[in-house]
């Protein structure tokens, strides 16, 4: 690996660099993610036909595909930069995660809801014990618990770091917890399938579904540049950049 | 290469407090350190970042020259003294002395029933520690620093609860030890004397 | 290795002298298998058809209540820096110290089984299987509770978080296990079910005290 590319890597681990490119890039993000949810919800809402199975009650999908995937996405990022906080002792990679983590419960929570709304005009119940809900539902307690045990150290350093061991040890486990959660469905369900079926899905429904993907990964970015500004600027308040900057404003 | 603990640029941080900001010293053969400060100004993390076990957020612990962290057998040379005295209560005093000599690497040839006439602990042996006095406990601490041939000695309050004899017995200790030439980094209140011993102090609190 | 040995002399002496914590583990398994026929019905057939997850639901919490003395007194009066320090790997530390745990909290829950069994209705004919998917899913226990232990010893309110953070690491043992439990009772082939929580066991023994030994060095660390 040429001297070039670790310079870069060094750069984006110093706080005050990392900030200010976050500040660059959220507006970017923001704008990014109200065009695409105002293009995703007209051609979702309006354009699309209804189905021919589960009429208007569908379009719901348009919000719970997008979350669910980011709450799966978001949990691969808290693991990937736990991983990195932990082997290179990077402190921004902790507060990258720390401020992923609520973020990604949020949308395990919206993935939740609007599964279980999805439900009702459906199956007549707002809570069905598909594979996938339950998955959904025990990621959410992992990221509870990521939560949980950060807030509960005095030392917010040594909290984060326990914080990434716990991610990682919850990275192994998804796929075996997702995969037992199926082989348990299997058994008890048969057939029924729930979410996500793998039948057939017109280019009009899925033109807008992989916009609110986009747009909701560019508000999740957005969202998330803003957190970091903020775990940064409450761990380095004290430092001598910050001061100025607060100064200069 | 200098055989000896050195500290360089060691930041220490816990919660929002700066405990040590760029603090280095170097510490040779034969040489005791001594920590002074008030309460809660960071002898004990620095000593736990000494020894290894404590975060260090900036700069660096060498021995000998290499980072403590890249040092396998770093805690194999060391002998660490808390405030706890690391003793189980329910064990008695020879079945907690048994113990720390059977799992230490390099156990001297002092057997452990040596150590317990050293330290005056005979009468006390078969008594579970629950039951022992807060001194008594304390010199079955430091049954752990004769038991292994550790050339460097962190102590954390090693005179805490002990009387004037207990305090004697520790300095007879510790003199024997640096004249073998070992080190020691020490933080007490009390004030060592050490005959030829030459005692550099650190003071901590003041950043 | 001897210092290994002494360790678990050490803990199997301690043990023995505080029998209360051993204890406790398995009451509560016994308490909360005899509270559900109470809270549902004691209908034969019923019992027989929930007894598989009644069993491992109780043994599953049982396990959560033993975990948080595994590191806990050592951490408070300073052994486990000690054990830190000491020669031995603090991976193989923590592998013999999670194993002589299992020996008092676990393998008692797994004898008790087959008497809580017969109370719930589960078939005699399966209680092999019972008992060795107990035997398995407790070791694993074991080694996922450790994790929760480590990351929680120092601190005021771990009895509240431990089981937070290791129930959702936990499901894939209380499916294999449960379900393999009541296929064994039905009459079908468990096999599948046994061998999946074998795997379980394996990935858990080679993994688990890497994460733990992180863990309790993170612990100790301010």
């Amino acid at each position: 690996m040429s001297p070039s590319n670790w310079t870069w890597f060094h750069r984006l681990a110093s706080p005050p660099y990392f900030y200010r490119l976050a500040g660059r890039l959220a507006p970017w993000f923001g704008w990014a993610a109200a065009l695409g949810l105002a293009a995703g919800l007209y051609g979702g809402l309006w354009l699309a036909p209804a189905d021919y199975q589960q009429g208007d009650g569908f379009r719901i999908i348009y919000i719970h595909v997008p979350s669910a995937y980011l709450s799966m996405m978001c949990y691969m990022l808290v693991a990937g930069a736990s991983a990195i906080g932990l082997v290179w002792r990077m402190k921004l990679a902790h507060a990258v995660a720390v401020a992923a983590a609520p973020l990604g419960a949020s949308f395990t929570f919206l993935a939740l809801i609007t599964g279980s709304l999805w439900g009702k005009p459906m199956w007549g119940t707002y809570w069905v014990w598909d594979a996938r809900l339950t998955s959904e539902l025990i990621l959410l307690f992992l990221y509870l618990g990521f939560i949980a045990l950060h807030q509960a150290y005095e030392d917010p350093r040594s909290g984060e770091r326990a914080g990434a061991v716990l991610a990682l040890v919850g990275v192994v486990n998804v796929p075996i917890i997702h995969y037992s959660v199926v082989w348990w469905s299997s058994l008890h369900q048969g057939s029924t399938v729930f979410v996500g079926s793998k039948s057939d899905i017109s280019a009009s429904m899925l033109i807008p579904l992989l916009t609110m993907i986009a747009a909701f990964t560019c508000y999740f970015a957005a969202c998330l540049l803003k957190r970091i500004q903020a775990e940064i600027l409450e761990r380095e308040q004290n430092a001598g950049w910050v001061r100025e900057m607060l100064e200069q404003t | 290469m200098k055989l000896g603990l050195s500290a360089h640029g060691v930041t220490i941080w816990r919660g929002d407090r700066c405990l040590a900001r760029g603090l280095s010293f170097e510490l040779g053969e034969g040489e005791v350190l001594q920590l002074v400060g008030p309460n809660g100004s960071g002898k004990t993390s620095l000593m736990r970042v000494l020894a290894g076990i404590g975060r260090l957020d900036e700069g660096e612990v060498r021995w000998g020259g290499i980072p403590i962290r890249a040092c396998l057998d770093y805690h194999a040379t060391l002998a660490y003294l808390g405030h706890s005295n690391a003793l189980k209560n329910h064990l008695t005093t020879r079945e907690n002395i048994y113990f720390y000599h059977s799992i230490t690497a390099n156990s001297s040839e002092i057997t452990a029933d040596e150590i317990l006439s050293k330290l005056e602990l005979k009468p006390m042996a078969d008594r579970p520690c629950g039951l022992l006095s807060m001194g008594q406990r304390r010199r079955a601490a430091l049954a752990r620093l004769l038991i292994g041939r550790a050339r460097l000695w962190i102590l954390d309050e090693p005179l805490s609860s002990l009387d004037a004899e207990g305090v004697a017995q520790v300095a007879a200790l510790l003199m024997e030890h640096v004249r073998a030439g070992g080190l020691a980094v020490i933080a007490t209140h009390q004030v060592l004397q050490l005959d030829g011993v030459p005692v550099r102090r650190l003071e901590l609190g003041g950043n | 290795m001897r210092a290994l040995a002494a360790l678990v002399r050490r803990d199997l002496r301690l043990c023995f002298r505080r029998p209360g914590e051993v204890a406790t583990p398995v009451l509560f398994f016994v308490m909360v298998a005899v509270l559900f026929p109470l809270g549902l019905s004691p209908q034969p057939e019923l019992l027989a058809m929930v007894a598989p997850g009644v069993l491992w639901v109780a043994a599953l919490l049982a396990g959560l209540i033993g975990q948080e003395s595994l590191f806990k007194s050592d951490y408070e009066d300073g052994s486990l820096e000690q054990l830190l320090l000491g020669p031995a790997a603090l991976e193989l530390v923590v592998l013999t110290r999670i194993f002589t745990h299992w020996l008092t909290t676990g393998l008692p829950l797994v004898i008790l089984s087959p008497f809580l069994g017969l109370m719930l209705d589960y078939p005699v004919q399966a209680f092999g299987t019972l008992v060795l998917s107990l035997m398995l899913g407790t070791l694993i226990l074991s080694l996922l509770g450790a994790v929760g232990a480590a990351l929680t010893v120092g601190l005021r309110q771990s009895g509240m978080l431990l089981p937070i953070l290791v129930l959702p690491l936990a499901v894939p043992v209380l499916i294999f296990g449960a379900q393999g439990a009541a296929q064994a009772a039905r009459g079908e082939d468990a096999a599948a079910a046994l061998y999946l929580l074998g795997a379980l066991l394996v990935l858990g023994v080679t993994l688990v005290p890497f994460a733990v030994a992180g863990a309790l060095r993170i612990s100790l660390e301010s």
